[in-house]
């Protein structure tokens, strides 16, 4: 028979802690940003096809750092959760903060009960009337969430990242000069200033869709085209 | 066959949100409810029931209209409701039969395109559509057998050809295309007559809407459970177009004007029909 050693709890979970960690920092950032004409969703990822940004419902969007088999299906329980809500009561009762604590219970029993932990970290974001009605949630790994103002850097070197979208950070940006910050931020931990078009993932949550384009959905995607003019453009 | 891991991953993983309801939630469904208490065999209960719905291609696109009429047995049970939605960007749906079931039917079946197209990060194709639509309608057979039946009628651009096409359903699900123009409902019939003569190919898009209204102002001429359009409470039938832009709800103004022009016409004409 073979002998069980004893473990402390607190030695589990921090090493369970540490080992999601190191997954998480080995990838690249993902920056959220809200401002004037909404939020925008900044990721490098040179993957046409495989995302780490996502549309849940109609002002809801999702960003996720970490693996991705581990993201994906937690996006699509996302967006399951969310079209089963709005469709047994009604589109307005799908709020993020509901989302975000289905999240976080979810990674919180799968940190505490599983094998592993999950290796990412999400963001989920809602887009509201006006700027004060926006909402930023952070989730890790452990199922902690937080509720964050102006913006969210996550995985990479998020510390650095983060103080370099701090330093820029304004109110009254427009998606173009957002976008432009979230980039300055990625590239912080590069030698080049520049990060081609290609590399990037970009999406929006759209204050005015129902104004600007006639629909609720107020997540939509750039393409390479629409990034590369935004980051050209002028302040 | 022993059940692997993979396997349970690959049966679970679906992209329609109907499928999903049926496992998770089937309570959800606007079909499959045990109907038990329901009033003897082959008297089906007064409910309001959806009327005429027509749908016609033109020159880049399709247009599809339906009437503002409920009816309940002989009552007028709405003079307001609607019964042509949206299903996604770039197809249309109207509903004929049990109001109740039919407007549930197009949510479920508004948030099953929706929710591919969220998992999938694609549009499904007009085909797709056409027979997930199909399946749903089918799905609702043994409410239909009580006599609580929906026929849709389905209306979109095809993108990858570039055309609009039009699909009509029977109770069991089948799918029929439909070449030109279709109608469903009780003024159907007399809808389709209108039709014969009014449609021609590659019509302009406001030719197109001006022969919808005028064809449900025929239906609505011989059939009690069809409304004509009614300029005292400014009620006009509800008319979207889609083509390669999308679809598009035709504003109440422009039908107003439509519906003037058809009316004044026939009462210029000073003949019985």
């Amino acid at each position: 028979m073979t002998q069980q050693f004893y473990v402390s709890p607190e030695q589990l979970m921090k090493d369970r802690a540490d080992f999601a960690r190191k997954g998480i920092a080995r990838g690249r950032s993902v920056i959220v940003v809200s401002c004037e004409d909404g939020i925008a969703l900044v990721a490098e990822n040179p993957s046409p096809s495989l995302h780490k940004i996502g549309e849940i419902y109609d002002k809801i969007a999702f960003a996720a750092v970490g693996k991705y088999n581990e993201f994906e299906s937690l996006r699509q329980a996302g967006v399951r959760y969310a079209d089963v809500r709005g469709y047994s009561y009604d589109r307005d009762d799908v709020t993020a903060r509901g989302l975000a604590s289905v999240y976080a219970q979810s990674l919180g029993a799968v940190f505490t009960a599983e094998q592993k932990p999950f290796e990412v970290e999400l963001a989920v974001a809602e887009v509201g009337a006006s700027q004060d009605r926006d909402h930023l949630y952070r989730l890790t790994f452990d199922g902690s969430i937080a509720d964050e103002h102006g913006f969210i850097v996550m995985g990479g070197q998020a510390d650095k990242v983060s103080g370099a979208v701090e330093a820029g950070w304004q109110r009254d940006l427009s998606f173009a000069a957002a976008i432009r910050l979230a980039v300055k931020g990625l590239v912080t931990d590069k030698e080049s200033p520049e990060l081609p078009a290609k590399a990037l993932e970009v999406a929006v949550l759209d204050r005015g869709s129902e104004s600007g384009r006639g629909t609720r959905r107020a997540f939509r995607r750039l393409s390479d085209v629409d990034v590369m003019e935004l980051l050209a453009e002028e302040n | 066959m022993q059940e692997t891991t993979a396997n349970k991953v690959a049966a679970n993983a679906t992209s329609s949100f109907t499928e999903h309801l049926q496992r998770d939630r089937p309570e959800l469904l606007p079909y499959i409810r045990p109907f038990e208490f329901g009033p003897s065999a082959g008297q089906p209960p007064q409910v309001p029931h959806a009327t005429t719905i027509v749908a016609m291609t033109y020159a880049g696109g399709v247009v599809m209209a339906g009437d503002r009429r409920a009816t309940m047995g002989n009552i007028i049970a709405s003079r307001h409701i609607e019964k042509v939605f949206p299903a996604d960007q770039y197809s249309v749906l109207g509903i004929a039969g049990t109001a109740g079931i039919a407007i549930d039917l197009t949510r479920l079946f508004q948030v099953e395109l929706e929710h591919y197209e969220k998992i999938e990060g694609t549009l499904l194709s007009l085909d797709g559509k056409a027979n997930r639509l199909g399946a749903m309608i089918r799905g609702n057979l043994p409410m239909a057998l009580q006599g609580l039946a929906v026929v849709p009628l389905f209306a979109g651009f095809d993108t990858a050809a570039g055309v609009g096409r039009l699909f009509s359903y029977d109770v069991t699900g089948g799918r029929y295309e439909e070449q030109e123009h279709h109608a469903v409902g009780s003024g159907a019939m007399f809808a389709r007559g209108a039709l014969k003569k009014l449609w021609r190919p590659n019509l302009m898009e406001d030719e197109a809407v001006s022969v919808a209204v005028e064809s449900l102002y025929d239906a609505a001429d011989d059939d009690s459970a069809t409304g004509g359009p009614d300029p005292v409470r400014q009620l006009w039938p509800v008319v979207y177009t889609v083509n390669r832009a999308g679809a598009r709800r035709v504003a109440e103004r422009e039908l107003a004007a439509v519906a003037g022009t058809i009316i004044e016409s026939r009462a210029a004409a000073r003949r019985e029909a």
